[in-house]
């Protein structure tokens, strides 16, 4: 039996470049440098995983943003997914996480999947909210925050590592399933990765192919609304001393003129 | 007034200090509604009224801690049914996210996950957000139906404002989806005496510095001394000198205390994203040049295996 396995990955700014807000308040993706989001590598390794154990396994990397994404999706096929689905669309611009959830939704059902796979948030957005969200549109259960996952007999198995509790959860497919940092190490693409992936199949769909309606997604259909953006101000310098052998105590001075003693 | 719904987090009865916050935030926006589900639920109407919760809204049921999320998602939408609010706010756990962001869609509104802080505005409350590891600070509203925010702990000041605090049953009928996704085990967390990362007051963070696993005990130390949690970063996790669960960055916890402690970390952005809306900011640190210095209130260039033991013993004197 086949396993069709539908990783969702997202194009991000570079954290360590100086990000910063649009004029019309979505992020401004043109000065800084765009990657697969770090949190989505994870997601790629486990797909990868999940399929060499599988007799017969497909991993499709769909994103879902403007024409530079498809660097995320080529680094995802050189990592070994099999095939890429780009959705792109000029209305897209400004869509907010309900939409981006509708528009995956949308795509993953034309595509085809059994297993949903994705990082636990993205590293710009950072909401971890798009996971159960797809899984509330698509009516599948959701195997979210894993630490460790597996799928055997059409059932998948995982740890989600809480605040109060470890928890081993299980469920049959189709289901959605998010992965954490502590998932397992991603590989790195290799030259022959790297040169396959140039000849793998990226498919392109826009909002007409997932008969969405213009007025469902991008700044207009979003349900939320930034009404401004401030960069918060330099921090005023800090008091700075060497250790002399009272740097202890002289901190500790500090803190209580703070009242934090 | 209009009645805000408050998601209520606790265990087994005990209500966590970010709930309470969200009653204070609710109270600017309307009159409280807390929804508390599973075991123990009714045990946390004394609290919840003392913060201003007009009603408590309970059910408890084997599904709640049977099957993950969903469970919680069709009750909250059985009190969003009931008293149709004006907004519903939950705090920004993990689990708080998911639910939160299931409901939205259920519902068909817009939803705002980390707001640090909330207000009333003219068209429904205004959330602040801290974006780009805290460098801008966003305002944004819900547009489209019922206000769904999540807030992140430490946003507010916890206020008494004693309330009636009726409990209510609620009625939940349980969805097909509900009991897709099986816990088949539970194992809890080891208590380590110290207040949770994400909630506490003080953190206190090591980093490459600490050197070894053996040695955070210099860290758990200090932070003992001021009742503060502990924090490692990313390096320090990878090399396995201290939990993931204590992780503080972009891929580990993000907090946002009065102080905040690093010792032994350089700074990196992953790490900044973590930490930099914390209010009060000091670093230990043996390289001048370490970009942590560019965020500190104050902040000493030093060896921390000099510097943190004579702190801890400092404040052990002052606080006698």
């Amino acid at each position: 039996m086949s396993l069709r396995i539908v990783v969702t990955v997202k194009y991000v700014p570079d954290a360590t470049g100086d990000r910063h807000f649009a004029d019309d308040l979505t992020v401004d993706r043109d000065d800084v440098d765009g990657l697969l989001s770090e949190l989505d590598e994870y997601a790629v390794e486990q797909a990868l995983q999940i399929a060499g154990e599988a007799d017969d396994a497909e991993v499709t990397v769909l994103t879902v943003g403007p024409e530079d994404a498809k660097d995320a999706l080529r680094k995802a096929l050189s990592m070994g997914a099999d095939k890429a689905i780009h959705v792109e669309d000029d209305g897209l611009h400004g869509t907010d996480v309900i939409g981006t959830s509708l528009v995956l939704a949308k795509a993953i059902e034309k595509a085809g999947y059994d297993l949903v796979i994705s990082g636990m948030a993205s590293t710009d957005g950072t909401a971890g909210v798009v996971p159960a969200l797809l899984a509330e549109r698509l009516g599948v259960p959701q195997v979210t925050l894993l630490s460790e996952v597996s799928v055997e007999d059409a059932v998948v198995r995982g740890r989600r590592d809480g605040d109060a509790a470890s928890e081993q959860l299980e469920a049959s497919l189709p289901a959605v399933v998010s992965v954490t940092d502590q998932s397992g190490e991603a590989r790195y693409p290799s030259f022959k990765g790297i040169m396959a992936a140039k000849k793998k199949p990226v498919e392109s769909w826009d909002l007409e192919d997932l008969e969405i309606e213009a007025d469902e997604v991008g700044l207009g259909g979003s349900w939320t609304k930034v009404d401004s953006a401030t960069e918060r101000p330099a921090r005023t310098a800090g008091t700075i001393v060497k250790d002399e052998g009272e740097g202890g105590k002289q901190l500790a001075e500090f803190l209580a003129g703070q009242k934090f003693i | 007034m209009a009645e805000v719904l408050v998601y209520v987090d606790h265990v087994d009865g005990a209500v966590r200090k970010p709930t309470l916050e969200l009653l204070t935030l609710a109270r600017r926006i309307g009159e409280p509604v807390a929804v508390a589900l599973g075991s123990g639920a009714e045990n946390t109407a004394a609290v919840l009224a003392e913060h201003g919760a007009v009603k408590v809204l309970t059910h408890d049921a084997a599904e709640y801690a049977d099957y993950l999320v969903v469970p919680k998602v069709d009750a909250l939408q059985a009190a969003y049914e009931a008293v149709s609010p004006a907004a519903v706010l939950v705090p920004s756990s993990a689990e708080g996210k998911e639910i939160a962001a299931r409901l939205a869609v259920r519902v068909g509104s817009g939803i705002i996950t980390d707001a640090v802080d909330l207000e009333a505005g003219d068209g429904g409350p205004v959330a602040t957000q801290s974006a780009f590891a805290a460098s801008f600070t966003t305002k944004s509203r819900v547009s489209r139906g019922t206000p769904v925010i999540t807030v992140k702990p430490n946003s507010a000041a916890v206020e008494a404002a004693p309330a009636a605090g009726a409990v209510e049953a609620l009625t939940v009928s349980f969805s097909e989806k509900a009991t897709g996704t099986k816990v088949t085990a539970r194992t809890p967390r080891e208590a380590t005496g110290r207040p949770e990362l994400t909630e506490a007051a003080i953190v206190v963070s090591g980093g490459r510095g600490v050197n070894g696993a053996e040695n955070f005990s210099v860290i758990e130390n200090l932070a003992d001394s001021l009742g503060a949690a502990v924090g490692a970063s990313r390096a320090a996790v990878d090399a396995g000198w201290y939990p993931h669960s204590n992780q503080v960055g972009q891929t580990g916890k993000s907090v946002s205390p009065q102080l905040y402690i690093a010792s032994g970390i350089s700074g990196a952005i992953q790490h900044r994203a973590g930490m930099q809306t914390s209010k009060t900011i000091v670093a230990i640190n043996k390289d001048a040049e370490a970009p942590i210095f560019d965020l500190v209130d104050y902040g000493v260039v030093g060896d921390l295996f000099e510097v943190v033991p004579q702190l801890t013993d400092e404040i052990k004197t002052r606080k006698g």
